[in-house]
Parts: C-alpha cells; structure tokens; sequence
C-alpha cells in the first residue's frame, strides 16, 4: 500500500470524468447533426483517454476496463480507420449513459460494473477489429543469471539534448552490481575542442558490470536512450560458458483479474459522505475582484481607526466619508462573496441537445432547440435543484407542445418545431424561459379533464389565465394516453413546488396554435431573502417578502371564531385563518387583541393564513443562517439572521406555518 | 530539493502528481495545457518536467518540442506521462526531445522512484 492517500483525489476525479463526459456527448451530438470538425473526435478521445488514465491510477478497474475498449475504438475513429456511423455515435451515446452510471456508482461505493455495463462493453469489443486485451500482455522477463555483463555504450551526439545524462546510467549500473569503466573513449567524428558544442555528447563506454545481474534490469536502465546511442550487452566472456541457457526463463506472471465484490459486501460509507460536500470552480477574476475589495476594506479600516485614534468634533465630515465609503465596500464585498457561488447556467442546458435528440426519435417529431444566455449565472445550489423541473417543462414542450410534422405542415408551419430555452437577469431574479411554436395549451382539454377531476364546476366562467393556472393543479394531465415520457405520476404541480421551494415562481403564456410559453423567476440565491422584519413582544420575526400578500389592520367585525377555538377572517372573498404567531413562538407581553396587532397575510400553494404580530418594522436584507447547523429544526422557523443592532431574528417559514394555519382550520 | 513542473489536462491527475512531490520534498508548479506550461517555464527555471501526453490547446508532444528550443531547457530531463505501453508510442515522445517516460497507471512510489531515477 502506497504511503500517499489517493482517496484524497477521488472528488476531483468523478468531477472531471462527468465533466470530460459532458464534453463528449456535446461533442458527438454535433457529429450526429453532420458536423465534420476534427477537433471533435480529438475531444471525445481525449475525454475517454483521461477518465481511463484516472480510473486506473485510482483503482476504479471496472470504469478504467471499460474506457480501455471504448477508447480502443476512438483510436480507430481518429486514425481514420473507421468512419463515423449513426450506429456508433448511437453505441458512443450509450456508453457515455453507462460511464455516468458507472462513475457515479464507483462514488457511493457501489459495485461498479453491472450486466448493461458488461453487455455494452461486450458490444463495443466485437466491435474493435483485432482487438487484443493490451491489459493482458505481460512481457515475459527473461531472466538468466550470470556472473556480470560486457556493456558497449556509445552516445549518439544529441544524447544531452534529450535530458538524458551519462553520469545517471551509471549511477543506476552502479546499483545492480559492481561497475568498472574499462575504458572511456573520444568517438570518431569528433570536432576540435574550439568547435566544441557542450550540449553535444561525443563520448564513448566500455564497462564491465560485476554479479548476479538480470538482462532486463541492464535493459530498463537504458531503456529511455533508444535512438540515442548505440549499445551493446554481452554476457562476460569468462562467465558465457552456457550457464545463462541452463537457466529456466521464469514463468510469465498470471494476469490477475480484479476482484469481482463479493455479494453483501457492505456499502462503504466514507465513500458516500464524501460524495455529498461538492466544490465550486471560481474563475481567478472573481478571486482577485474579491481580494481588491479586501484591500480597499483594509484601507478603509486603517482611516477610520486614524480617526477614531484622536477624535475631535472637526473630523466628523472625514468619519461620514468614511462610513460610507465602508458601506459601499461592504456591499460589495458581499455581492463578490456571493458571486463565488454563482455559476453559468449553461451546464444545466448542456443536458438539453441530447434529451431533445432522444425525444426526437421516440416520439417521430423533428425539434430545432435553440439555446440563449448560456452564460447567466446563478447559484449553484439553486442551479442543481433547477434541473428536474426544466427536465420535466422540456419533456412536456416536446410530447405535449409540439405537434407531429404532418400536423405542423396542415396547419401551414415548418416542419420542424421550433424549443427556445432562454436565461437571463432581471432585477434580482433569474429568469428562465422554455418557448414552443406549438400548439399552445388545448383549452377545451383542459377544461374536460378539470371538470373530470372536479377541480372546476360544469359551465364555470374561466378566463385564459385561469384555464393555464389549472395545468398547476395536483395530479392534472391531459396527455389522452400517458406517454412513456410525461405520464409519470410527475405533473405540473411538482414543478411548480420544486420552484417554489427555491422561492421562485412559475407561469405559463399560451397562444392557441402558436405556441406556449413557461416562464421561471427564481432568485439569484439563497443565501440573502429580502424580508419584512416584525415585532412580537420583545422580538423580532422576518417574514420573507416573497411570500406575502398584504399586511392589514383588522376591524373586530371581519373576524370570526370558529369551533375548535380558531380565529379566521373575512379577505377578498375568502376566510383566512388567523395565526397568531406569538402563542405559536410562546412569545411574552405581546399584543393580544387582534384590533392593537397586524396581520401579516402570507400565501403559499395557494393557500393563505394571516400571521398576527404586534407591529411592523420594515423591510430588509437577511443572510439565511441555518438554524439546524447551529442549533436544532424548530417547526415554523426556516433560520435565523442577524439584525444590525447584533441580535438574532427568527427567519418564518411560511410553508410551514400555512400548513400549521390550515390544519387548524380544518380542524 | 528539485524544482518540478507537472503538466496535465487532468486536475486528479495533477493533484495526485503534485502532492506526492511536494510530500518528498520538491518544489511543484502546475499547468494544465502544453501552452500554459511554456508560460510558466519561461517566467522560472525547473529542474525536471512530467507532461501528460494528450492535452487540449497544446498537446505534450508539441510543448516538448518547443520546450527544446527554449533557453534553458535544452538539457532539463522532461518525462512523458503516458497510458501507450507500445514502445511505438514511446518513441513519439523520445521523437519529440523528450528525456523518458513513465507509463499510466502509476502509484505515488513509482513516481517517486522514477523522478529519484532522474534526479538522482
């Protein structure tokens, strides 16, 4: 066992390999579609070439026996050898999918290799002409003991040229047996000392080297100086009287077929814990943008405390400047902080040509998908949990937008159905758009299958916006048959909580024979919410902004008590239950009388409670600071922040206090 | 101690090159690309460089190659990390002004070994 930890390098290496992965598959997508770039067989080698180098250096046999044939084949490809067919771009696609399977079983410890793994690896093996096993080949040592070797070394000139030193040969001789320099040598050919070139060797050896030395040992000394020199190996004179022959060659070394895991073996768990804390590749720009921010902190500092050091009245004007210079640096400080954890949205929509390819073929219909704004950049926590509803928004573009190309011709458009993914900035959000030129949102379906499902009433005046917020509905679909693609039990409403749990919003815009379009808005990060801060007795409670619908003072009259010992109140056409938030958080000397508080009405899902607090305190800033890393989950409580003063507030989570507001409601 | 160079596309590869370096001893810097290399060769001095063969920009054979004709580079030993086991490929790289070779999969001994083997 080495001395060195490799398990250290193992995160990296699954990193690249996935990344290398992704590269490929873009890289034979833009075979498939008739690209003739060169440079693209070289990236799918290189990708191939790397992960088998990893794998093998880090023990991952399986992930490393597999690239070894698909790489064998690449090797073809690029030589020219063979051509680039559908079928084994097709067979390439696939075994990317099992690369990625592999790998991310070789992560959690899993055993690797699988019988798909295994029949593919069969398939790409059949089909590399000649393949011989090159894992297989063990040269067979040839060891003959003799007592010492006659070695004629004659350096070519360039011999130094090539980094290769006289001096190190000897040294390595020296330590096989006793070396004795017969004779050292000027060759012919030499110049004049005045011509002399001291980078060009021109030196010759005999030497003798002394005991029970093995040929091939004498061999590996020299065997980077092929082509540099001329050499000759003899057994010594004296000691050549046939002995070397009477020694048996050894037998070549069995090849040792790595351990296949015995089953119920467990799971290792080291290697899944470390799977899970990822790691961020920051852009040296965004380093050295927060290392000048640190500066002008540091400078910043250094005034104020000159300031602070002997303070009079008169350098008041200098203290101002200085604290707002201090807050400017604060501030961005902060956005650089948070740009680190900023990433491009791109590696998201890198998934996209290969999904719509496969859609493509499975389901007949031709797709052109367009990709903008690659380069917005958001957080990659947000970015990870963003994937499966943009998955699941392009799958249902693609089944259920676009029409069949019969179709799309009769009704006058190409062909080709046109899938736009756009990203982009506004405000503090990202925006994620996902647009077909389909056939738009089938109202009269819709509508059916509401009725259907009695989520609607027969004969229910329904205007366009309310017909797309249906779609939203849990368990709604309007595929007549449920596809192999979009009838998963996985509805619309999934991906709308998946956005809302990110504190975004989705919507839909639909034109009848023209198209839809789902728009996400989600926030640049989790980290900082922007919040109402409130008051309850003598503390402080941040409402997320995003979350609230109004905040009013209640006239005795609209509330009502309802059995059980509920409050709800009368709110735009509806009863709203009352929480009142400081018997919820235990909270002392708070306001009681529902007519002296505010109710702060919050929505999610839907569905609205109204939070009754003492008083308002305005809006602000919160830096989410995780309540369970330093403390322990409290039910209604999402986290806590800072405030400016230094103490701590209470972050609400209002999903869960909703839920809390509308069971007592129920009750 | 040694001043090394470790250039490779591959950042495991790399890390796991320079780590086990720097735990003998040795002063490591690291590149990703043949291109990148020469950059850093020219700005300092080494006294041994390992290079991964397939790279993107600027592939190991081409870097060695111009490495060659660089001032103070003529002579400096420059190993070929390398996955061929073909004495044919070998010699692409021994072609190209390279000093040796080692062969991938290698663990942090003979890596350690092979450089002592250089460097002495």
């Amino acid at each position: 066992m080495s001395a060195v930890d490799l398990t250290q390098f193992h995160k990296t290496f699954f990193e690249e390999s996935l990344e290398g992965l992704d590269a490929m598959e873009a890289a034979l997508l833009a075979l498939d579609s008739g690209s003739t770039d060169t440079e693209l067989v070289h990236t799918i080698f290189r990708a191939a070439h790397s992960i088998k180098g990893g794998a093998a250096t880090f023990g991952f046999t399986d992930v490393a026996a597999f690239t070894h044939v698909a790489e064998s084949l690449l090797e073809e490809v690029r030589s020219e050898r063979r051509a680039v067919e559908a079928e084994l771009i097709e067979l390439l696609l696939r075994s990317v999918d099992c690369l990625r399977a592999m790998l991310a079983r070789s992560s959690s410890g899993q055993p690797v290799a699988d019988a798909e793994s295994e029949a593919l690896r069969a398939e790409l093996v059949r089909l590399v002409s000649g393949e011989a096993d090159a894992t297989a080949v063990v040269a067979a040592a040839t060891v003959a003991a003799v007592s010492g070797w006659e070695i004629g070394f004659s350096a070519l000139p360039h011999l130094l040229q090539t980094g290769n030193d006289p001096l190190r040969l000897f040294r390595e001789l020296q330590q096989l047996g006793r070396l004795e320099v017969v004779r050292a040598f000027l060759l012919d050919g030499a110049p004049q000392l005045a011509d002399l070139d001291p980078s060009s060797c021109h030196l010759g050896w005999e030497l003798r080297l002394h005991g029970d030395v093995a040929r091939g040992d004498i061999d590996a000394v020299f065997d980077w100086l092929d082509g540099d020199c001329e050499l000759t190996i003899k057994p010594l004179q004296a000691a050549s009287s046939g002995n070397a022959v009477a020694a048996t060659p050894q037998q070549a070394p069995a090849v040792v077929q790595p351990e296949a895991p015995a089953a119920g073996r467990p799971v290792r768990e080291t290697a899944v814990a470390s799977s899970e804390g990822g790691t961020i590749r920051v852009g040296i720009d965004k380093v050295d943008a927060l290392i000048n921010m640190m500066g002008e902190l540091v400078i910043t500092q250094s005034m104020l405390s000159d300031i602070g050091e002997n303070f009079q009245l008169s350098k008041l004007e200098h203290l101002r400047d200085g604290l707002a210079q201090l807050e400017r640096t604060t501030r961005e400080l902060q956005e650089s902080v948070m740009r680190i954890r900023m990433l491009p949205i791109g590696s998201v929509f890198n998934r996209f040509p290969r999904l719509v390819r496969d859609l493509e073929r499975k389901l007949g219909k031709q797709v052109r998908l367009e990709l903008h704004g690659e380069h917005t950049e958001l957080d990659k926590t947000v970015m990870e949990k963003i994937g499966d509803p943009l998955v699941h928004l392009v799958r249902n573009a693609i089944d259920h937008g676009l029409e069949m190309p019969a179709q799309r011709k009769a009704a006058g458009k190409p062909e080709t159905g046109m899938l736009k993914l756009n990203a982009y900035h506004e405000g503090g959000n990202i925006v994620v758009q996902i647009s077909d030129d389909g056939a738009g949102l089938n109202r009269d379906a819709i509508v059916a299958k509401a009725q259907q499902r009695g989520l609607i009433q027969a004969g229910q005046e329904l205007s366009d916006a309310d017909v797309a917020e249906l779609i939203f509905q849990p368990g709604f679909s309007t595929a007549a048959q449920a596809t192999d693609l979009s009838g998963r039990g996985v509805g619309m409403d999934v991906v709308r909580r998946n956005v809302r749990d990110l504190g975004g919003t989705v919507s839909v815009r639909s034109i009848s024979g023209k198209g839809s379009t789902f728009t996400i808005a989600l926030p640049l990060t989790l980290a900082i919410i922007d919040g109402l801060a409130t008051a309850i007795g003598s503390e402080r409670y941040i409402v997320p902004l995003i979350s609230i619908v109004e905040s009013l003072r209640l006239r005795p009259e609209t509330v009502r008590k309802i059995a059980g010992g509920g409050e709800v109140f009368h709110f735009r056409d509806e009863y709203v239950p009352i929480m009142r938030l400081h018997r919820a958080f235990a909270c002392a000397d708070a306001v009681t009388d529902i007519e002296q508080g505010i109710v702060v009405v919050v929505e999610d899902d839907g569905r609205r409670v109204g939070l009754l607090v003492d008083d308002l305190l305005g809006q602000q800033q919160a830096v989410v600071k995780s309540l369970e890393a330093h403390y322990q989950r409290v039910q209604g409580i999402s986290g806590a922040t800072i405030l400016s003063d230094g103490s701590v507030a209470l972050i609400v989570d209002v999903s869960g206090v909703v839920r809390l507001g509308q069971r007592r409601k129920a009750a | 101690m040694a001043k090394i160079l470790a250039v490779d596309d591959s950042a495991s590869m790399r890390g796991m090159v320079a780590f086990t370096l720097r735990g003998a001893g040795h002063e490591v810097a690291e590149a990703e690309n043949g291109q990148l290399a020469l950059d850093v060769a020219r700005g300092s001095s080494f006294d041994l460089v390992l290079a991964d063969v397939n790279m993107p920009v600027m592939d190991g054979l081409a870097m060695v190659r111009e490495l060659r004709t660089m001032d103070g580079y003529k002579g400096v030993p420059i190993l070929m990390l390398t996955t061929e086991s073909h004495t044919e490929k070998k010699m692409e790289g021994k072609a190209a002004g390279a000093t040796g070779w080692l062969v991938k999969p290698f663990d942090p001994e003979q890596l350690l070994a092979t450089v002592k083997r250089v460097l002495g």
